[in-house]
């Protein structure tokens, strides 16, 4: 049986890690790397990376982490692949098919793309014949407005575009995206669960995997999705970065009260060094 | 050190595939040139991408005769990921009809999947059909392997088919005909699972 898969989620400003809140504030949360071969090694089913940085380079600060210091996002994915064996999205930034390639190319298995359909949507079509409705994930920022409708925000949450959440994740759906990654930019770092009523929504709106996100800062977030909701995917950022083995802990939470997904695991050692694993 | 080569033809996540079969302990070629791909110790045909596309490419590169010889005529161990298991076929249906390889006689159809969604992407479990298949060894059934496709491989013949998978009915997740193997899942980004697969195919 197919699982439903856990995601953590990880926000890349200017070559850091960062936390966000309401898509405005954002904390160090260090070395991307690092934190990388740690969500590797609990296990993950899934990462998406997703590059907030607005303007200026791409710097770690620093190259004493057993690790080179980085200057481009294409330098970051590289390393980001060879650190795990678990699918990788990249978003961000992604403006042209040029983008997309040099993503893919880079180790990004998909590519998750925000504004530019919105600017242009036959950019979901063409990005899809290209390289495949599977590769292109399109992520949707959301707000729920004064008359109770979602509408989408584009720019990284920052313009607001009026148009309807629900007509939007339809037409992309049908213009060749894979997958749709809804994010409530009203729970962004709140801590106080998903936008469970939009969820439900756009998941039965849609026949392609939905993956959730915003809001959630208990595990019981990630059982209520899954409880009330028809989404494929939980994911989330800033809880997977506040806990030792989160990623294995959240798991095992819902392994426990037996959800469906993948049993927990920790992978426990340099994937460099694997000779005889066995199952 | 074993070696293992993969083909370079423009369809994918071959980065990926390389560091997942340096993790499993092997030296690794990435490769286009069809007297290397031909005298190949090992040959993997990744992918990922439209089927069309995938003929294309390995034809206007000149590289079909290559594998043949490494396949067919020196029988060498030869594995298909994804779209590379789905190119074994004699033909492909995704945007358009398209001829394959016409190694292993069978057809790529979109899968049917009732009111399940599509693309199937996510981690699921294989039913090992052929439990003493050296490729599977060491594998159970309850093992989840990461999978990300919309179509699917039919052989005519069910004898190649070594392990299933269910997703809205039982489909072809792994092919086996003597020194040629398919995975339709990505062993790559498998993790455990994933590399022991890897492994086994360096053992054949």
């Amino acid at each position: 049986m197919k699982k439903n898969r856990l995601i953590p989620v990880l926000l890349l400003k200017n070559g850091w890690l960062v936390q966000s809140k309401s898509f405005s504030r954002y904390q160090n949360l260090g070395d991307p790397i690092t934190s990388v071969r740690r969500l590797s090694n609990w296990a993950s089913d899934e990462l998406i990376f997703i590059d907030i940085t607005r303007e200026g380079e791409y710097d770690m600060k620093r190259d004493d982490k057993g690790h080179p210091n980085r200057h481009t996002i294409e330098e970051i994915i590289r390393d980001v692949a060879k650190e795990c064996l678990m699918p990788i999205t990249i978003g961000g930034r992604i403006r042209t098919l040029q983008d997309i390639a040099l993503r893919v190319g880079s180790g990004a298995d998909k590519v998750c793309i925000n504004t530019k359909p919105i600017e242009t949507p036959e950019f979901v079509t063409q990005a899809a014949k290209e390289y495949g409705s599977q590769c292109i994930v399109v992520s949707i920022d959301v707000r729920l407005d004064s008359e109770g409708t979602w509408r989408i925000f584009k720019d990284g949450g920052k313009v607001s575009t009026g148009w309807n959440a629900l007509h939007w994740a339809k037409e992309v759906e049908s213009r060749g995206a894979g997958e749709i990654l809804i994010n409530s930019i009203d729970r962004d770092g709140a801590r106080t669960g998903y936008d469970i009523p939009l969820l439900d929504q756009i998941s039965k709106t849609v026949k392609i995997p939905v993956i959730a996100m915003g809001g959630v800062g208990e595990w019981e977030h990630f059982a209520e999705a899954l409880d009330k909701t028809q989404v494929d995917a939980i994911a989330a950022a800033n809880i997977f970065h506040y806990y030792d083995q989160s990623v294995y802990v959240a798991k095992q939470y819902l392994y426990e009260r037996h959800y469906n997904v993948r049993p927990p695991d920790l992978i426990l050692f340099d994937p460099r060094e694997v000779k005889n694993a066995v199952l | 050190m074993k070696s293992v080569m993969l083909i370079d033809y423009d369809m994918g996540n071959i980065t990926s595939v390389a560091n997942a079969f340096e993790v499993a302990g092997c030296d690794v070629k990435i490769s286009r040139d069809p007297a290397g791909i031909a005298n190949a110790e090992r040959l993997v045909l990744p992918g990922v991408g439209a089927f069309g596309e995938g003929m294309e490419h390995l034809t206007k590169l000149n590289l079909i005769d290559a594998m043949r010889t490494h396949a067919l005529k020196n029988q060498r161990p030869f594995m298909g990921i994804c779209l590379g298991m789905q190119l074994l076929a004699d033909r492909g249906y995704e945007f358009g009809d398209h001829a394959g390889l016409t190694w292993i006689p069978g057809e790529v159809k979109r899968l049917e999947v009732k009111d399940l969604r599509l693309p199937h992407v996510g981690w699921n479990n294989l039913k090992v059909v052929k439990k003493k298949s050296p490729f599977l060894q060491g594998l159970s059934d309850e093992v989840d392997f990461y999978f990300v496709h919309s179509f699917h491989f039919i052989p005519k013949n069910v004898d190649v088919i070594a392990a299933t998978c269910d997703y809205g009915g039982d489909f072809c997740a792994v092919i086996e005909k003597e020194n040629i193997f398919g995975a339709q899942f990505h062993p790559e980004k498998s993790q455990k699972a994933g590399s022991l697969l890897l492994k086994n195919f360096l053992n054949l």
